[in-house]
Order: structure tokens, then C-alpha cells, then sequence
């Protein structure tokens, strides 16, 4: 889950990096008033959760309250990238000497946090990352030890920080560390950490994902999700505990099991579909479910046929087929549906599926052929 | 022989009281598996399976009055990574993790801290381990696998029951198949189950189920490459999955251009192991 910018940087305050005051506004009035209150130069900033919103014109410098209200206006108005802006942070400007980067991660392969700085700021730091990734610094952190004093100053050597700043910049990597830690993030990135004419670190941008799977305890981070950035589907899937993600294809596909449910969009385009949906119904896949999941389905008007493919391992076929068919009375749709069922009990579920008429298959390439042929007008 | 689990396993259920330990332990003992105590913390003294199996509030006490040698996690998953370092602690070889969406931070803390310790973890987020004639540790479909000569290895749950069950349609029999799991920082991974199948005796060839996110499956590649000499068919989850979003596996995400299943299956196949187009084909590839 993403955070705002607004949201990172005050979570980024509390523990201990300054960041330039500012105010988050939803009209260009509350902006105007905000403006005033600050004095002097403002950045107007779109809080919007995707990257490039500075070339999409998100973002602004104003010279008084009057310009801060018309940025304001003009950017509280805009779409960028299919998400509209609901609200934007005036942030004092900072008087800015140079740009750097901070930020930490989960290193997948070395199973580790990893903590990295450099001397180019400012930019997108995967395309740093890609062409000069000499200029990125990197620390792993052991995450029973916990970042060292001694790694921080690494950092800033390694990025040639100037010596005065080595001391407030541990303070601010201990800070980031400890926002990482406590908040159950996967990412904590400080991008610039600028140094200002006056010679102060400053957190000008912020940014945090936060691990799903720990928001259980962070109730008051949980709370600030963006529903903007998600698929009306994705979230009626998960409020139903099913695993949904939408696609670009017709053919809608209900599987159990993740790595079965991508298997099965794959062999759609094998076999010359194009899948509509990831969806994972889980274990059980009781009426109710199935229910669910098909009106989910259904939702998107571009589906012109539906997939079924369930393993029934311990989950028995004659009641999953059982299911499907009590789901179906309560859905009116002229969608072609193919049932693919196997495993524990399934001659006896595809035999209840037949005797209600319903397109059944045997085999995984079986039941993709049918429903690529279903989902192409005869 | 087979790997990791026979039937000399003396196996410890953790959260044998809840509804999904109690429902698989049930299953597991009806396949055969030595199931000889369970832990519920607050539950010690009770019994379960009609009083057959004894419930302990602790691991250390279970393995101390059983010898178990060998744990299954069914706890919820706010709770797993205490009962792995729990595990652990009290001298477990072998802790299978079976619990789903395990923070990430957890898992890397108990990973550091295992890898100190003379422990195996499987897991999380995993289906388990079946030995087919002997053991099964997990939630895998007893059923749907006979014994033989092929090793399987999967991040996947009812994927990998496609394929066993494929093969058995075939009568090809499995020495064993090991789930390691679906998420980012995980126990075993495929090298670990690899060297494993390289060394065992039953096993002739085997079957490896990666799918998108993070490199296992390329390092995999490399090992194969300098230290298999027994055959290695593979089938690559994920080549339709959009990048940055999560397939369902916490694991399952192509990110910045890492972890595609184009890259996974060149990967494989430069080094000789055929890549199967759908599951189906696996049986003709071995």
C-alpha cells in the first residue's frame, strides 16, 4: 500500500527529519490561505500515487499567495495518469544547493533491508539504478541488529557528503531506518534530501509502501489507502477475500490458487485469447464465493466468455460443481461459460455440470481452446 | 530414500487446536504421517484425533516428552514468525511453514536469524511436503501422487498439484515434492531442494515450478548448470502478468524489470532444461 508524499514526510517528521512546513489543500481557497500563512515562495505539490506527476505538470513554484491559489486551482482540476488530484501540499520552497538521495528497501536476494544514498538526487532512481549505478551507495542492514551508526557515515562518505553534514545525516538515516521498522515498510525513500543554502538537510520529497500483509498492525496507516488508485473490482474482490486484478483481455478466468490462476491466463494467450482477470478464489470455493467472484467478473463489460479452472485437491469437485451451478441461479448473464474440473471427485462434478448443460473440460488445453472459441461471435 | 520427510518423521503440528491445524492433521494422519504431539499455548493437556495425539503449551515440552524432530506451522500469521523462532529454539531440524501472508520484515528477521542455527525451514506460505507412500507434512492432496523416481519443487500451491496429478495419470510416481513457498523471503529455496534431489537415491529426474518475481529461479539455472547431473524439467508461471502488480503470491511481482518469466525460462533453458508451454507437457518433457 502507497502513501502520499504529505503522509511519508510527517511520518518522516516524527522521527526526527526536518521536512519544510507546508499544508495540504483541497481548493484553491484552503491553498490561497495556506500561502499567506507560510509567507513568501511555494511549492504547489499534486498528492497523487504515481510517478512522474513533475512532467505532468503536478507540480509548481509560486511567488505569492495569488499564484500558489491559480497552481491550485489549475492542478486540483487535472488527471494524471487516469487518477484525478484531490489534493495538493503547499510546502514552503526551499532554498536548494544541491540534491541527493536517500532510501531503503527489502533486498529480496540478500533477504535483507538495504539502505541506499546518492549524490544524484532529485531524479528517478531506477534510471540511476540502470546507467550509472556506480553513483548509487548501498548498505545492507542486519534486521536483528538494526542500522549501525558506522553504516550511515559509510553512506555518506561513499556519496561525498561534506564532513559538517556526516552527523545530521546519521540522525536522518537512524530516522528513516526506524520509519521502516516501525511502520512495517518495504520502502522509505527520502528523494531530494537537498542541502540548503543555509547548509540543513531537508526532506523536500517523501515517499513510503507499506507491507499488506503488516497493516494488521498499523490500524491508523491502514486507514490512509487510496482507493483513487485501485480498480472499483480490485477492491469489491478483496472486501470478498478474493485475489482479483484486472486485465486488458475478454476471456474472465475464476482459478484456485495463484500460481494455477496465472498458469491459466497464460494458456488462454497460448492458445490465442487474451485473459480478462487474474482471480484467485482460494481454498473452499463455496456458492457464495463463486457468486461473488462471477459478479466481479462480469463486471467488465469487455468479457466475452468465462473460464472455471479448479483443482479440487481436498476441496471436492461434485461441491465446487454444486456451487458454480447455485451461483449461477442468481446471475442472469448470456456469457458462454467453460467449467474446467480436476481432481479429487471430478467425473462426478462435471457429470452434475452436464446434466445442466454446461461447456465442461478435462484438460487445462482443452479448457482454454473452448473458451477462446467461446469468446470469438459465431 | 526421498528427501526431508518418511516415515521416520516424528512430526509437531503447531496450532494443532485451530480449525484449519485440527482439519490437516486429521488428513495427515490419515495418510500415514507419525503425528506425535501438538502445541497450542494455553491449551497443554488436552488431546486430539480421539485422544491419540497430545496437545503441549509449548514446543520445548512437546519435544522433550515426544522426540518430535519435525514441525508443521499452521498458526495464524501475526503468530508465525514466534512459532518458527519458537521451533527453533527448542532444537526442531526441520520447521514447515504453511501460514500465508507472513509480514515480509518478519520473515527477514527469523531468515537471519536461522541461517546461525543448524535449521531447516520450509515455508511460508507454502503448501508443504508430501513423500508419496510415507509422509505428508502439509496440506498437499495425499491422493494425487504415487511414489517414484521424480522430484518436484514449487513456489506454488495447487499448480504444483496439476502437475503431480498429471503425472500420476501417466503412472509416473514422485520421490517427493516440495512446496517452498510463494513469498519474497522464504526457507528452502530451489537450490537448497536441488542439491537434495542431486544426492538422493530415488530420485531420477526432477521437476522444478518457478513463477514471476525476484531471481531463485535464475540462480537455479546456474547451479543446474555446474552441479545437476539428473535431468531438470521446468514450467514458469506469470509470462501474462501485468508488471507491479502482485499475482496473489506476496512473491509474485515483476519489479523494475526484474523477475520476468521470459528471462526465468531463458534462463533454464540456455543451461539445457526443457521449459514446458502449460503444466500438460511436463509428463513428456521427463
Amino acid at each position: 500500500m502507497k502513501l502520499h508524499e504529505y503522509i511519508s514526510k510527517r511520518i518522516f517528521a516524527e522521527y526526527g527529519v526536518a521536512i519544510p512546513k507546508g499544508e495540504v489543500a483541497t481548493t484553491p481557497t484552503e491553498a490561497k490561505q495556506i500561502a499567506e500563512d507560510l509567507g513568501g515562495r511555494v511549492v504547489v505539490k499534486a498528492q497523487i500515487l504515481v510517478g512522474g506527476r513533475g512532467k505532468a505538470g503536478g507540480i509548481h513554484l509560486a511567488e505569492s499567495p495569488a499564484e500558489a491559489t491559480e497552481h491550485a486551482f489549475d492542478i486540483l482540476g487535472m488527471e494524471i495518469k487516469g487518477l484525478p488530484v484531490r489534493k495538493v501540499l503547499i510546502d514552503e520552497a526551499a532554498d536548494i544547493k544541491s540534491e541527493i538521495y536517500l532510501g531503503i528497501t527489502n533486498d529480496r536476494a540478500a533477504r535483507k533491508p538495504v539502505m541506499m544514498a546518492s549524490a544524484s538526487g532529485g531524479v528517478d532512481i531506477e534510471e540511476v539504478a540502470q546507467k550509472t549505478p556506480e553513483k548509487i551507495i548501498k548498505v545492507h542492514i542486519d534486521p536483528l541488529m538494526g542500522l549501525q551508526n558506522y553504516q550511515a557515515r559509510d553512506l555518506a562518505a561513499g556519496i561525498d557528503l561534506p564532513r559538517d553534514l556526516w552527523r545530521g545525516f546519521g540522525k536522518i538515516a537512524c530516522g528513516l531506518w526506524k520509519v521502516y521498522l516501525e511502520s512495517d515498510a518495504t520502502l522509505a525513500e527520502i528523494n531530494p534530501l537537498v542541502i540548503t543554502a543555509e547548509n540543513r538537510l531537508l526532506a523536500v520529497d517523501g515517499k513510503m509502501v507499506l507491507d499488506d500483509n503488516a497493516l494488521f498492525r498499523h490500524p491508523d496507516l491502514a486507514e490512509m489507502r487510496d482507493l483513487d488508485l485501485e480498480e472499483e473490482a480490485e477492491i469489491k474482490a478483496r472486501e470478498n477475500g478474493l485475489s482479483y486484478i484486472k486485465l486488458d483481455g475478454d476471456i474472465g478466468c475464476m482459478v484456485n490458487g495463484a500460481g494455477l490462476a496465472m498458469t491459466t491466463m497464460d494458456i488462454i494467450k497460448l492458445f490465442g485469447g487474451e485473459p480478462a482477470n487474474f482471480l484467485d478464489i482460494g481454498g473452499g470455493a463455496s456458492a457464495k464465493k463463486v457468486a461473488s467472484a462471477l459478479r466481479i467478473i462480469l463486471s467488465d463489460p469487455s468479457v466475452k466468455a468465462v473460464l472455471f479452472n479448479i483443482f479440487g485437491g481436498i476441496t471436492r469437485c461434485d461441491l465446487v460443481a454444486q456451487g458454480i451451478l447455485d451461483a449461477l441461479k442468481g446471475i442472469d448473464t448470456e456469457v458462454p461459460m467453460v467449467v474446467r474440473l480436476v481432481g479429487t471427485n471430478a467425473k462426478e462434478g462435471r457429470q452434475l455440470l452436464a446434466n445442466a448443460e454446461m461447456e465442461t473440460a478435462e484438460t487445462l488445453a482443452d479448457a482454454a481452446r473452448k473458451a477462446v472459441a467461446a469468446a470469438v461471435p459465431a | 530414500m526421498s528427501i526431508l520427510v518418511n516415515k521416520n518423521t516424528r512430526l509437531l503440528v503447531q496450532g494443532i487446536t485451530g480449525r484449519e491445524g485440527l482439519f490437516h492433521t486429521e488428513q495427515m494422519a490419515a495418510y500415514g504421517t507419525n503425528i506425535v504431539a501438538g502445541v497450542t499455548p494455553g491449551k497443554g493437556g488436552a488431546w486430539v484425533l480421539g485422544g491419540k495425539v497430545p496437545v503441549f503449551d509449548s514446543v520445548r515440552m512437546a519435544r522433550e516428552a515426544t522426540g518430535a524432530n519435525t514441525s508443521v506451522i499452521f498458526v495464524p500469521s501475526r503468530f508465525a514468525a514466534d512459532a518458527i523462532f519458537e521451533a527453533a529454539d527448542a532444537g526442531i531440524e526441520l520447521i514447515i511453514a504453511i501460514t500465508e501472508g507472513v509480514p515480509v520484515q518478519d520473515m527477514m528477521r527469523v531468515r537471519n536469524y536461522l541461517d546461525q542455527k543448524n535449521v531447516r525451514l520450509v515455508g511460508p506460505n507454502c503448501p508443504g511436503i508430501l513423500t508419496p507412500g510415507e509422509a505428508k507434512v502439509g496440506i498437499i492432496p495425499g491422493n494425487i501422487a504415487i511414489p517414484g523416481n521424480v522430484g518436484v519443487v514449487s513456489r506454488s500451491g495447487t499448480l504444483t498439484y496439476e502437475v503431480l496429478y498429471a503425472l500420476k495419470n501417466l503412472d509416473m510416481g514422485v520421490s517427493t515434492c516440495v512446496g517452498i513457498g510463494g513469498d519474497p523471503v522464504n526457507g528452502t529455496n530451489f537450490i537448497d531442494t536441488l542439491r537434495l534431489f542431486e544426492v538422493d537415491s530415488q530420485t531420477e529426474k526432477v521437476v522444478l515450478i518457478g513463477e514471476i518475481g525476484g531471481s531463485d529461479e535464475e540462480e537455479a539455472a546456474t547451479f543446474i548448470a555446474s552441479q545437476m547431473s539428473k535431468p531438470v524439467a521446468a514450467f514458469i508461471a506469470g509470462q501474462t502478468a501485468p508488471p507491479g502488480k502482485r499475482m496473489g503470491h506476496a512473491g509474485a511481482i515483476v519489479q523494475g524489470g526484474t523477475g520476468l518469466a521470459e528471462d526465468k525460462i531463458r534462463a533454464l533453458e540456455e543451461v539445457g532444461v526443457k521449459v514446458a508451454k502449460h503444466p500438460e507437457e511436463i509428463p513428456s518433457l521427463l
